[in-house]
């Protein structure tokens, strides 16, 4: 199974509408939502059925037996997040606590341990052609990383046989991207003709680059801004980056999302634009030997 | 006063606000929390820029006094040691600094080392005192320089500060929002919007922050979903932001509207003005 990842950097360029489209277009067999923190895609993925769901345990968190505490401040005095402090009696910051440890291990009156925490639920959409990994992390929840790499076993475990696998990923440039680029055979790139999507575009680039992905870039809402679009089209040459395509600024594809439709559900510009981009990321996913329908 | 500028989904147009407000209210600082990707400083092209090196603490190890006991190993919940070949090995990269593994040594082994993980520009663009955080790409957390960015603006009080949240709920948003006193969440009129909404507006009540609403990018005679939940929750809207072309072909450019056009100017300034009276209504009525 040939895994691709839609990445920006920036956010709101248009990664979950470039996803939905491919999922339609191929007709894919697996796809999933990395974007743990502010997950969209099942907006526009209609499915009839109600999804597995199971939840998703994070790091531990400390907890204080006030019974045994005999307020020594090792804990509160070792603890490098900041999570305990001291009021009536000592008490743990659960959204700060990481989960380390330290504390338990301090404490020479055994009144500290570490207690299993959900962190967020994890959600498995399966139906007779195909399946659909996605999950949601908790408010304010760390351990992005670990959760999507959960999403992605999640997928793999649950698909058997298939061609493709698309994977809409989360915008920035650390853990959960980090996370998600695992296994990823291209790196598709939604950028935006922007001084800002360029910025964050050439950011989650190196990045890439710093784990040896492979990397093609298309440019969404090209025509706001066609000096911008000359320019990213450059910088992709120079550095020797595939570049598949141009999708033009779309007040349809707000519609199709408003109705919970891809822009290949409606004839528009936009969703005529995403063939062609779709076209030539698939020639790069399987080397131009591979036999996609259409 | 601290205002944060955040929303789940990415683009909606935190940075337009952020950098917007910061330049009609002058004298204002800006605070770029978006560390993974920060765009405020393309918009500001601050001045006179000093920068600071962000680090965290990693263990080192002296091979010489390591038996090998794996006592760190063992201890470290993030697996970021492991004794590989007669050697302890520390994966830098996903340690979080908990200082567990060097606690813990019964040899005095492991000795805090300091990694780079990002830096800290401050200037001046006009009026305008401009922070920004910027993480090493291929770095995995950002936090360590939210903390240290809201830490050293933490002088800058009681001035009017625009902090610029990363997107999402997650643990960097919440970070950025602890001394916050005051959240002003971005949405725009689409189905994603709302969802990602719905998730901020959580986290906001979660943390017990005051807050109210701007619509951006409304489109007139369309049906606005984000509008409609803010109506449903009661929720305060700030004020309604057109689609505008105009404006959006400025900020593609990064230039700061509220500069550029009279009449953005006069367009930030009725929002600066209905942001405060909102932010020190609430200051009065809950303290």
């Amino acid at each position: 199974m040939k895994q691709l990842l839609i990445l920006s950097g920036k956010g709101g360029t248009g990664k979950t509408t470039v996803a939905g489209a491919f999922i339609s277009l191929a007709g894919a067999r697996a796809y999933a939502d990395c974007d743990v923190d502010a997950p969209n895609l099942h907006l526009i993925m209609k499915r009839w059925s109600e999804p597995e769901r199971k939840d998703y345990f994070g790091l531990p968190k400390a907890e204080i037996d006030h019974k045994r505490c005999t307020r020594c401040d090792l804990c509160r005095q070792n603890c490098r997040f900041n999570a305990i402090s001291l009021n009536d009696h000592y008490q743990v910051d659960l959204f700060a606590c990481e989960g380390c440890g330290v504390c338990e291990v301090i404490c020479p009156e055994e009144a500290i341990t570490l207690q299993p925490a959900v962190a967020g639920e994890l959600m498995l959409y399966r139906e007779e052609d195909s399946v659909f990994s996605t999950a949601q992390l908790r408010m304010g929840s760390g351990t992005t990383g670990l959760l999507v790499t959960e999403v992605k076993k999640q997928l793999c475990e649950a698909v058997g046989e298939a061609e493709l696998a698309v994977i809409d990923g989360s915008p920035g440039i650390g853990c959960p991207v980090i996370a998600s680029l695992n296994g990823a055979d291209l790196v598709l790139i939604v950028t935006e003709p922007s001084v800002s999507g360029i910025s964050d575009m050439e950011r989650i680039i190196q990045t890439a680059e710093i784990f040896n992905m492979q990397i093609t870039v298309c440019i969404n809402k090209y025509d706001t801004n066609l000096e911008n679009t000359a320019l990213i089209e450059t910088y992709c040459a120079e550095k020797n980056l595939p570049f598949s395509g141009k999708i033009p600024f779309d007040p349809e594809a707000v519609r199709a999302i408003n109705s919970g439709k891809t822009i290949i559900d409606l004839d528009c510009p936009s969703g005529t634009a995403v063939k062609e981009v779709y076209h030539r990321t698939m020639e790069l996913l399987f080397n131009e030997r591979c036999s996609i329908s259409t | 006063m601290n205002i944060a500028i955040l929303s789940g989904k990415g683009g909606t147009g935190k940075t337009l606000l952020a950098v917007n407000l910061a330049a009609i209210a002058g004298d204002a600082v800006y605070i770029d929390c978006d560390v993974e990707e920060p765009n405020g400083h393309l918009f500001f092209k601050p001045k006179s820029i000093k920068t600071e090196t962000v680090a965290v603490k990693i263990p080192a190890v002296d091979d010489e006094l390591c038996t090998g006991c794996r006592i760190c190993v063992d201890f470290c919940r993030f697996n970021a040691l492991a004794y590989i070949a007669d050697r302890l090995a520390v994966f830098e990269q996903i340690c979080h600094s908990c200082g567990g593994c060097t606690l813990l040594c019964p040899e005095a082994a492991l000795r805090e080392e300091d990694r780079i993980v990002g830096r800290i520009e401050e200037g001046f663009s006009g009026s305008v005192k401009v922070y920004s955080g910027i993480l090493n790409t291929g770095e995995a957390s950002g936090i360590p320089i939210i903390k240290r960015l809201l830490n050293l603006s933490k002088k800058e009080r009681p001035g009017l500060c625009l902090i610029d949240c990363p997107p999402g709920s997650a643990c960097i948003v919440m970070e950025t929002i602890r001394d916050a006193d005051y959240c002003v969440l971005v949405a725009e009129p689409t189905l994603f919007g709302v969802h990602n909404l719905n998730l901020v507006y959580e986290l906001v009540s979660l943390f017990d922050k005051p807050f109210g609403v701007v619509l951006n990018k409304c489109l007139e005679g369309e049906e606005n979903p984000s509008e409609k939940f803010c109506l449903e929750k009661v929720i305060t809207i700030l004020g309604h932001l057109a689609f505008d072309h105009e404006l959006g072909v400025i900020n593609s450019k990064a230039l700061v509207a509220a500069r550029e056009r009279k009449r953005y100017s006069a367009l930030f300034s009725t929002l600066l003005a209905s942001v405060l009276k909102e932010a020190q209504h609430e200051a009065v009525v809950n303290p």
